[in-house]
């Protein structure tokens, strides 16, 4: 219950010997007051879930449980006011320190609960959003599976944090440079769009255009071997691959190696000659999570475009 | 099935002649089945029909390629695989007198798993104890997990004779090793998806090392099974039976078990746990045709191997270009199968 969390002392008090009583219609009528106090003078905004989630203040006790949401806080300057992150956050380097709650199917309830935080930012996950509901504590979920996504959560969290105007800049840098790194990879290349197949596991599944690393190699002006009807990571017919013969494969560096093992691979254009991106975790993390640091990865993706297929 | 159970048709191997023929009738089913499915498969994948038929007419090298590096042996391996896993069952169900018995009785599948999962661990972490698991690579790995599975079961259970206990053991080792593997998978969440593919099964990777691996085990299997199968015959008369009929059960069980365990640690390395096709191919052989031991072996070899190249068939058919995990597709025909047979026994009784 949202409101009852948001709500001063007295009317939680209030709301809780009404209930305790039993007499419902109080009950109900602390609710409708509560409500309409709130709604009137706080923040609302809807998130992913479909929630009207109430902010009376700008939350300051933050838990995150994206690294993608985490990088987004510190990315607005407020990076102080996080108490804990999930498992996976290594970015910036002071999240480091903080206390680690786990991930989005196994969240630390209980770590959690203990730090008080008075907003959790995740992206949908209904079991754990319920049970912090029932716990008495707020989360917000955000969806963060697009490119659009990034700068639209920017916006919201932004909103949320009371730094709007610092999310609105941050938007503007983040276009600016993704706008102009994809332009410069056009104008750097001779050739035909060339065509690229990401590996995102060697079994093999496939990023296709619909996944955010799609779209950022869309941008950079690469024609994906996958077609978007396929969804967001399609389990490949490996024969798919060879027929398509792309010229440029992403690929985790252990996996490159056992390429031409694979029956056909041998003959495939970026097998044969070796244009192959691979890369070291840290920026490996920058192109899978779509966050403010975007501009990075699509950087390491360019370069590496830059360097194979020139 | 169990009306007529095998038993009986074997008093000395001599079958009425209505049975043999109908028996011949089934093999030839089985072979014509496999050569449809060896041509369907040349001519289904990731292109469309007219495409792969002109393919076939005037061949350019990409096109030769797929067919006959690619599609080719990927139908031929899963023949393979599903013939060792066919055999695997027949075997398993002789071995242990029970119809329901199957090639992953003993653990293998759980042994196999942890065996990827090291590898996996090793290739991604190059952790120096692991460096073993990493150069054996997912099927070498898998491989040996599967086999030392089996080795701990029969440990465990104090040999073979007894053979609730070497169930029981079973169970034991495939729940503990899942254990390990799942404990392995949470410090590295990242690998469930590679996890995920081996454990439904895929035929995708498939290429003529694989297949002839598969073939040249599958050889290696079958002779002996079939040279011991008598002794299965014996067995299901019952194990004082065959004892007083001077069989050594020991002997027997130990042979049967470690052919057992070759057939399925080969096919579990190359297309991962494909379930269903070890449990029903000698169980279709059966409903069929009444037989002994050595014929079952037979028809559950040929049954399993054109069962898995048609789940492989229909795997990259169904959503291409994309592809269905054949453990997924197997478990799905295999399992209602079951349903069917199980429906169809209760109305009987």
């Amino acid at each position: 219950m949202v409101c009852g969390i948001r709500a001063n002392g007295m009317r939680r008090a209030a709301l809780w010997f009404a209930l305790r009583a039993g007499r419902r219609v109080a009950a109900v009528l602390a609710l409708a007051a509560c409500y309409a106090g709130v709604a009137g003078a706080a923040n609302v905004v809807r998130d992913d879930l479909d929630r009207d989630i109430h902010f009376e203040h700008a939350p300051q006790r933050i838990v995150t449980l994206l690294p993608s949401l985490t990088e987004t806080v510190c990315a607005l300057g407020a990076c102080g006011r996080l108490v804990a992150t999930d498992r996976y956050s290594n970015w910036p380097s002071q999240v480091l320190a903080l206390p680690k709650a786990g991930d989005l199917d196994g969240a630390e309830i209980e770590l959690i609960v203990s730090l008080k935080p008075d907003l959790v930012l995740l992206s949908r996950s209904e079991r754990i959003t319920e049970r912090l509901a029932e716990l008495g504590i707020p989360s917000f979920a955000l969806n963060t599976d697009h490119y659009a996504d990034i700068a639209r959560n920017i916006t919201t969290v932004g909103n949320i944090l009371g730094v709007a105007d610092r999310a609105a800049i941050l938007n503007d840098t983040i276009a600016d440079e993704v706008r102009t790194i994809g332009a410069q990879a056009r104008a750097a290349r001779h050739g035909p769009a060339p065509a690229v197949y990401f590996e995102v596991d060697p079994t093999p599944y496939a990023a296709g255009p619909g996944s955010f690393i799609g779209d950022l190699l869309t941008q950079l002006g690469t024609r994906n071997i996958v077609s978007a009807d396929l969804g967001a990571f399609p389990k490949l017919n490996p024969e798919y691959v060879v027929r398509e013969n792309p010229d440029v494969i992403f690929i985790a560096d252990a996996d490159a190696q056992h390429l031409s093992d694979r029956p056909g691979w041998g003959d495939i254009r970026a097998v044969r000659e070796r244009r192959l991106c691979s890369f070291e975790s840290d920026v490996g993390d920058t192109i899978v999570r779509p966050g403010p640091r975007v501009a990075d990865g699509m950087r390491a993706l360019a370069e590496c475009l830059h360097r194979v297929d020139p | 099935m169990s009306a007529r159970p095998a038993s009986i048709a074997l008093h000395a191997g001599r079958l009425i002649d209505g049975d043999r023929s109908r028996l011949y009738a089934w093999l030839a089913v089985c072979v014509a089945a496999t050569a449809l499915l060896t041509g369907a498969s040349l001519v289904i994948g990731t292109s469309s029909l007219e495409t792969s038929l002109g393919w076939l007419t005037s061949p350019d090298a990409q096109s030769s390629l797929i067919l006959w590096q690619i599609r080719l042996p990927r139908t031929i391996g899963a023949w393979f695989a599903g013939a060792l896993l066919g055999l695997g069952g027949a075997i398993a169900q002789g071995v242990f007198r029970n119809a329901l018995a199957e090639p992953y009785l003993l653990g293998t599948a759980s042994g196999a798993a942890l065996g990827v999962t090291l590898s996996l661990l090793a290739a991604d972490a190059s952790i120096g104890e692991l460096a073993w698991a990493g150069k054996l690579g997912v099927t070498g790995a898998a491989c040996v997990g599967a086999v030392a599975a089996i080795v701990l079961t029969i440990t465990l259970s104090r040999g073979v004779l007894q053979t609730a206990n070497l169930l029981l053991a079973g169970i034991v080792v495939a729940f503990l090793l899942s254990a390990v593997t799942s404990l392995l998978l949470l410090a590295r969440p990242e690998l469930w998806r590679t996890m995920q593919s081996f454990l439904l099964g895929s035929t995708g990777f498939l290429g003529w090392s694989s297949a002839s691996m598969l073939g040249i085990v599958l050889c290696v299997c079958a002779l002996p099974a079939a040279l011991f199968a008598r002794g299965l015959d014996a067995l299901s008369l019952g194990e004082d039976t065959a004892q007083s009929l001077g069989l050594s059960l020991a002997v027997l069980r130990l042979c049967m078990l470690g052919i057992l365990s070759l057939a399925t640690a080969a096919a579990v390395g190359e297309v991962g746990v494909v379930g269903f096709v070890g449990l029903v191919a000698p169980h279709l052989v059966r409903e069929t045709v009444a037989v002994n031991h050595r014929q079952l072996l037979l028809g559950a070899t040929l049954c399993g191997g054109a069962l898995l190249q048609a789940a492989d068939l229909v795997s990259r058919w169904v959503i291409h270009p994309a592809e269905l995990p054949v453990g997924a597709v197997t478990a799905t025909v295999g399992g209602a199968y079951l349903v069917v047979l199980l429906w169809r026994r209760s109305r009987r009784e």
